[in-house]
């Protein structure tokens, strides 16, 4: 693999975890962790994968992104800033009294979204909705999807993943961030969701277990992915939660809660 | 008089609204033989998508086909419809305006031998309480066809409620249909009956007795709940002095409540609600449910004359 390319990326993501801190530190709230865990995912897909226009948002033929692990909006406004959907200044209004970047998605609100989330277990459903749309309207668009490993524990998720199976949807292709980590701690404590990777396959989807980090093994497996016919496409991407951020790293307390003005510069000099 | 069921007109209109135009789709979960979607589905396989017992699920689906441009009719049963998905109806169509149709049938009790389980009372109040949604009420065949139209013409939410059992025709083929517009029936100046769904006819029938007895009855139409016609509201709480609202659905938060909201603000008069008395239905044919819970002519128009002479006292 083109190994400018992979660098170009990596510094892009590290440039996206940036604002992450810078965000939700100005916020004084938010989710830094699982923003951080889904950084590679978001910046590979937004600056690699996808086929969109940020001067036409709302460009019939665009792939779509559903983040619907909505919490780690920071990623997502991050990569859309940086993409030129938006000015790079507004993601410091973060959670503020009228700004587009409200704590969770809206996709009225903020153009580039392409759902609002938040409601955790939602998202697929909504991906499923577009994928038929192209379908009956003969696009060749791709719904891309992430999804976080506390949020499968929704049952929601599974009619989801059932139907889009049984409706053969494969331009949907989905990401699983599997940090480990939910609010009241390891998801394995909580709520064990494993085997995940059998669990997909079982409901009839095509499972790729990758490093999430991995820049080059995101690409592959999207790769992969389209070229999958008659499934929809799961990628398990083991990824580590407030990943990039050393104090940040696999601590649970940094699923939602934001760094202090210390902290923040501290981050910055790892990331930098 | 004829008598059609609402959902029997929601399967043709929705075949009329298919061939009209081809971004209607419609979905349903695993009902479509009972909400008439099966009509849909025969005429155009391609465009219906049953998505089994998963009702939140079929929301969830609908929110992102109509993202996608898509107007989606999602039909099952009141109680799954608004219950079981209500805070998928919430988040991921309603907050976001998506133009999701939620056209949910066998809301009420003349569900009937199924029982309590099955009879949805307060599918309306939830509706009525999410911000961007609109709820259509039909009371016959003839407003539930326009209705259908209405909905695919309004650009976001809309739920409508429709029933099992066949209900009087009322309307004639000229009627005329604005959402949020309601309909006098007749005309009385002595009370006003302000009824929705199966209840318009009753509410006809029981003004009828009453013009027997001397009292005229105003009978107004609520076909939309929300947004409520407060201009009739409170013209009849003006011209009137009291209301007698009708619903089959909880006298808690639906037709009854809405009413009541307006008529305080605006106009106070006494507003008496006939409706479920806050509790659930239980098996029987409709017919006797309609009786035991007081939904019928002979019932509410018992209601109204309490009401008349409670007026003269004040």
């Amino acid at each position: 693999m083109d190994g400018e390319k992979i660098k170009r990326l990596e510094e892009k993501a590290r440039k996206i975890r940036r604002h992450i801190i810078r965000m939700t530190g100005a916020a004084g709230s938010g989710h830094p962790g699982g923003s951080l865990s889904s950084a590679d995912i978001v910046t590979a897909l937004y600056f690699e994968v996808m086929r969109i226009d940020p001067q036409n948002p709302r460009w019939p033929d665009r792939d779509r992104f559903v983040l619907s692990k909505g919490h780690a909006a920071p990623v997502l406004y991050a990569a859309l800033a940086e993409r030129g959907f938006f000015s790079v200044e507004d993601l410091l209004t973060l959670r503020r009294l009228g700004s587009p970047l409200q704590g969770h998605p809206d996709m009225k609100k903020l153009p580039g979204v392409e759902m609002s989330t938040g409601s955790l277990g939602q998202g697929l459903a909504c991906a499923n909705g577009m994928a038929l749309a192209a379908r009956l309207d003969g696009r060749d668009y791709r719904v891309y999807v992430l999804l976080g490993d506390g949020e499968i524990q929704e049952g929601m998720v599974w009619e989801a993943a059932m139907a889009a199976a049984h409706y053969r949807l494969d331009n949907v292709t989905a990401f699983l961030d599997h940090n480990g980590l939910q609010i009241d701690g390891p998801v394995a404590r909580v709520m064990s969701v494993e085997p995940v990777a059998e669990k997909w396959r079982a409901f009839g989807w095509d499972v790729q277990v990758i490093d999430g980090h991995s820049m080059e093994e995101i690409l592959q497996a999207v790769e992969k992915a389209r070229a999958v016919r008659g499934k929809p496409q799961m990628i398990v991407a083991e990824t580590v939660k407030g990943k990039g951020v050393s104090f940040m790293e696999n601590m649970v307390e940094w699923h939602g809660v934001a760094p202090k003005p210390d902290e923040v510069e501290r981050a910055l000099a790892e990331l930098a | 008089m004829k008598k059609i069921a609402t959902r029997d007109a929601y399967g043709k209109a929705l075949v009329e609204l298919g061939r009209e135009n081809p971004d209607v789709v419609v979905l349903d979960a695993d009902l479509a033989k009972s909400t008439k979607t099966i009509e849909f589905a025969k005429h155009f396989p391609e465009r219906f998508f049953d998505m089994g017992i998963a009702e939140q699920n079929m929301i969830g689906t609908a929110a992102g086909l109509a993202a996608a441009g898509k107007i989606p009719f999602c039909s099952t049963f009141a109680i799954f419809a608004t219950g079981r998905a209500f805070e998928i109806i919430r988040n991921s169509v309603a907050y976001s305006r998506l133009n999701v149709k939620i056209a949910a049938s066998h809301a009420g009790i003349t569900v009937g031998e199924d029982g309590g389980s099955h009879q949805s009372v307060e599918d309306i109040a939830l509706m009525r309480s999410l911000p961007n949604m609109t709820v259509l009420v039909p009371a016959d065949a003839v407003e539930t066809r326009a209705a259908v139209r209405a909905a695919a013409q309004i650009q976001g939410p809309v739920y409508i409620r429709l029933g099992r059992p066949g209900v009087p025709v009322l309307h004639g083929d000229d009627f005329h249909f604005e959402p949020g517009r309601a309909v006098v029936m007749r005309e009385g100046d002595d009370a006003t009956i302000i009824a929705t769904g199966i209840m318009v006819a009753t509410a006809l029938e029981a003004a009828g007795l009453l013009e027997q007895e001397g009292i005229g009855v105003r009978v107004v139409n609520m076909h939309t709940i929300k947004p409520l016609d407060e201009e009739a509201v409170i013209a009849a709480a003006r011209e009137t002095g009291v209301i007698v609202t009708a619903e089959e659905h909880s006298v808690i938060g639906g037709l009854g409540g809405a009413v009541a909201e307006a008529v305080c603000a605006c106009h106070p008069v006494p507003v008496y609600r006939v409706g479920l008395p806050d509790v659930f239905g239980e098996s029987g044919k409709p017919g006797e449910l309609l009786e035991k819970y007081g939904l019928t002519a002979a019932h509410l128009a018992a209601r109204v004359r309490e009401a008349v002479t409670k007026k003269g006292r004040r």
